[in-house]
């Protein structure tokens, strides 16, 4: 490889439970991510991709059972993490609504981590951080349930870039958003990575996105890792894997149903 | 007056002050819809007025016998009538708010922050250390009141104090399960995640992102538990193991004053009420704080 | 019932919201007839879809008003339908999916215990039975481990398992009419198709009718018969769904330029520029 990876995931495994209620969520799955670039994770419903984002931010349950290596630049990740190494590493959950709290104004929901990472001049970080998502002073003081989806999820972009990660693990970030927020946001991610020389995680069920926003993806079904694979081999339609073709088929609409089932005659 | 009201509902608080003060008004309109809140904030008001005051607006120090004054029926010179040493009743009840006051204050500083605690704590951490919270919590609950009661005053003499810490020591029990459910809840969300995400340590999540979403339920649990609390408090009075004569506690009146119950109603009648009134107006209160709250139903 | 009667008639609804800074207006003056068929509602987040579906039910939040001229389902009328009247319709013959399915399931209960409720109070069947369907009922909606689903809890369940858990539980009653907002929003593209079907045949088999609420364009283009576009609080333009792509209102055109492409090239996509004269 010619360029340093910033995070390794080889063998990874967890499992959720135990005994006779034990369920293996991610089954011996491998990647790497170039730094400095943006990487796709799609892949069919359940099959795994938030929890391998969160065994990497390490947001697991601590009943959860982890095997396999996980590498941040070359260092071995383990799951107790220090605060210095939670800076590095920040996530963006998929639904705005449940990720801010809702008794917390803007202000606090910013200002709470850069005070506790010990950084200077805190308020004009606030106002900084607003600025670089597209938001002007005015919503420092709101509460969340004052902002609409796509500024919610704005100020989610905002507090994760507020400590000044390496890299931001985005959990399908605009699913639950309207199509002309869906632009802005992807949009603002591409420049705030330019800028800030980010490396991303992208989990989306949704191609075109990936397509749009990454270097390079992985598609994941039942916990596996099943298809490793430049982004060009998908503008090209040249997937190897049938499932990942099938998931390219159904992107298109309705009609095109996967098992060659008729839509419902009208 | 209509700056402030717009300095208040400006769209776009310029300070942090502004904006508490904006959510406190915002909250106020809320709460100032739901009238029966109103009337019950009014009467805990006339409560905290009435112990304030109690010097100005009584005429005696309500626990000197007047024995040339016994058992007068209520009119102009006694507004309640008089008990069976000739005091005003009225003047009582006015100092017995203080002692109402401090019963619900004591209770309150005890319950809340025990509860609370130990409710968080055992929901968000989970494990072992639930079970065993948990089991600890069930232990007080299922300690009848009234005998440990009498367990603390045998132990450290008959007295409102005594009462109060003994009914403390019972009441958290509930409020750490409350706790515990919301907690549970909680330790789940995406927010809680987050908040651990950044780095944030776990005592600042606890006190600053849990406990204030329990702190909601746990407030209106507690204005609805008032009512409780001064029942048994006066029934402690009533059985002699609280506050002692000739203190005017409104449960030690009524329990003195049910011998005169047919003749003389007015010496059992007008602690009753107070009791009555003041816990309607606790129950009132809890019922629009929930409303107002719950961030839920204002948005 | 006549299978061409109009199964709902919405007639200038309007829905307000008094807040402490005055009344907002969510939906104003939407019309539309729905027959026994599929109609997509699109438009950008705040547009109103969700409190026009919320409004039918009468499920606005407590400071929600809402008015029409005519609001009829099946010939009920649903203005002057008491309060009992309606709680029997929205149990039995109209359900709805609400938009967040985290928040629609009961948090300390079981995914199972929940479906198997709902097959209870709906179907009439004993425990066992329901279960039994509860369990075939996952399965049907593609979840690949149904055993494991049922017997998890809200919280353990991804992003797309939870929507399909509602809507799993939204077709036990086998409604006639089901209103169903943003149901598979976190669903990979396949097993929307497969979920989507599922529906569909549901529809199909009883006649019944369906109200989509959804962003993706291209999904309601294709699955839907008719599709009405929201902005602000209004209907700005109805369209036959294959037509969707044709469409001539500049909100529309700009809401389907606003897509990412699997084709694309990866520069920085338009931006609705919104007209002040779309508010007419
Ligand atoms: N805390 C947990 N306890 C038990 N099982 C869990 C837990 N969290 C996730 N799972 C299970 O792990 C599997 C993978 O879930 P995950 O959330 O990673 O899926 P996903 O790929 O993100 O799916 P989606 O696209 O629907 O969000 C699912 O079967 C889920 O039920
Ligand atoms: N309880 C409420 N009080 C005041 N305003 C409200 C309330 N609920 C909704 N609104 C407002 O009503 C408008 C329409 O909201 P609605 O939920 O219908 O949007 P939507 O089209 O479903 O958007 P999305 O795609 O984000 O779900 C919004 O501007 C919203 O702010
Ligand atoms: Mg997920
Ligand atoms: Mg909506």
């Amino acid at each position: 490889m010619s360029r340093a990876s910033a995070i390794e995931i080889a063998g990874l495994d967890v499992t959720f439970g135990r005994g006779r209620r034990a369920f293996r969520a991610v089954r011996d799955a491998s990647f790497s991510v170039t730094a400095g670039s943006s990487f796709g994770l799609v892949g069919e419903s359940g099959s795994g991709k938030t929890t391998v984002l969160r065994a990497l931010a390490g947001l697991l349950p601590p009943a959860a059972r982890i095997r396999g290596e996980m590498r941040l630049h070359g260092e071995p990740l383990r799951p107790a993490r220090s605060r210095p190494l939670r800076r590095r590493l920040q996530m963006v959950f998929q639904d705005p609504y449940g990720s801010l709290h809702p008794r917390h104004t803007v202000d606090r929901i910013l200002g709470e981590p850069a005070r506790v990472h010990g950084l200077d001049s805190i308020d004009r970080r606030i106002v900084d951080a607003l600025a670089d998502v597209g938001l002007d002073a005015s919503f420092r003081f709101r509460f969340p349930h004052q902002l609409s989806g796509g500024q919610r999820q704005r100020i989610a972009i905002a507090r994760a870039l507020i400590i000044e990660p390496a890299i931001v693990l985005l959990d399908e970030p605009t699913s639950a958003l309207d199509v002309s927020v869906q632009a802005e946001i992807l949009n603002l991610l591409q420049r705030l990575r330019r800028e800030h020389a980010l490396t991303f995680v992208l989990v989306s069920h949704d191609l075109a996105v990936v397509s749009h926003m990454c270097e390079a993806l992985a598609v994941m079904r039942a916990g596996e890792v099943i298809e490793n694979a430049g982004v060009e081999t998908l503008r090209a339609d040249a997937l190897r894997h049938e499932y990942s073709r099938e998931l390219l088929q159904a992107a298109q609409g309705y009609r095109t149903t996967p098992a060659g089932m008729p839509p419902a005659e009208r | 007056m209509s700056a402030v009201r717009a300095w208040l509902l400006v769209d776009v608080p310029r300070s942090r002050w502004q904006a508490r003060c904006q959510r406190f008004f915002l909250g106020w309109l809320a709460f100032r819809q739901n009238a029966g809140a109103v009337a019950g904030l009014a009467i805990v008001a006339a409560l905290v007025a009435a112990a304030l005051l109690a010097p100005w607006i009584s005429g005696s120090t309500g626990v000197v016998p007047d024995l040339g004054n016994r058992l007068q029926p209520p009119g102009a010179a006694f507004w309640f009538g008089t008990d069976e040493l000739g005091r005003d009743i009225f003047d009582r009840i006015v100092w017995g708010s203080r002692i109402t006051l401090y019963i619900v204050g004591l209770v309150t500083v005890i319950v809340v922050p025990i509860g609370l605690a130990v409710g968080v704590v055992a929901g968000y951490v989970g494990g072992w250390l639930d079970s065993a919270l948990m089991r600890l919590t069930d232990i007080f609950l299922a300690f009848p009141r009234l005998i440990l009661a009498l367990a603390f005053v045998a132990a450290l003499g008959p007295g409102l104090e005594n009462a109060v810490l003994a009914i403390a020591l019972t009441a958290w029990s509930p409020y750490a399960r409350i706790a515990r459910a919301e907690a549970l809840t909680l330790r789940h969300s995406d927010f809680i995640l987050a908040a651990r995400s950044q780095g944030i340590p776990h005592h600042r999540v606890l006190a600053g992102h849990v406990a204030p979403m329990c702190m909601s339920s746990v407030i209106v649990r507690l204005t609805l538990d008032m009512a409780g609390i001064i029942l048994t408090a006066a029934g402690l009075g009533f059985l002699g193991l609280g506050a002692q004569p000739p203190t005017p506690e409104w449960g030690a009146m009524i329990a003195l004053g049910r011998d005169y119950l047919l003749d003389q109603w007015w010496v059992p009648a007008f602690p009753g009420l107070a009791i009555l009134v003041v816990s309607l107006g606790f129950n009132l209160l809890g019922d629009g704080l929930r409303d107002v709250l719950d961030p839920k139903s204002r948005s | 019932m006549k299978r061409r009667d109009p199964l709902l008639i919405v007639d200038g609804l309007r829905v307000t919201f008094d807040t402490p800074r005055g009344p907002v207006a969510a939906v104003r003056d939407v019309s539309f007839v729905l027959g026994r068929e599929k109609l997509g509602i699109v438009g950008e987040s705040g547009s109103g879809k969700s409190q026009t579906g919320r409004a039918l039910l009468g499920l606005l939040a407590r400071n929600g008003r809402m008015a029409a001229r005519q609001l009829a389902f099946d010939n009920v009328d649903l203005l002057r339908a008491g309060e009992g009247e309606r709680r029997a319709l929205r149990g039995g013959r109209i359900s709805m999916i609400l938009q967040d399915p985290k928040f629609s399931l009961n948090p300390v209960m079981t995914v199972g215990e929940q479906i198997v409720e709902a097959f209870r109070v709906h179907a009439n069947v004993s425990r066992r039975e329901a279960r039994l369907r509860a369990l075939a009922m996952l399965e049907a909606v593609h979840i690949r481990e149904p055993g494991h689903v049922f017997d998890a809890w809200p919280h353990e369940l991804s992003g797309g398992m939870g929507q399909r858990v509602m809507i799993a539980i939204m077709m036990v009653p086998e409604p006639d009419l089901l209103i169903a907002d943003e149901p598979t929003s976190a669903l990979d593209v396949t097993v929307r198709l497969q979920v989507l079907a599922l529906l569909d045949d549901m529809l199909a088999r009883r006649g019944a009718a369906l109200i989509f609420i959804s962003h993706d364009l291209n999904l309601v283009g294709s699955f839907c018969d008719r599709v009405l576009v929201m902005y602000a609080g209004r209907v700005v333009e109805t369209l036959r769904a294959d037509e969707l792509q044709s469409a001539r209102h500049p909100y529309t055109r700009g809401l389907l330029a606003c897509q990412p492409r699997v084709d694309g090239d990866g520069s920085d996509l338009p931006t609705l520029d919104r007209d002040p004269a779309w508010l007419r």
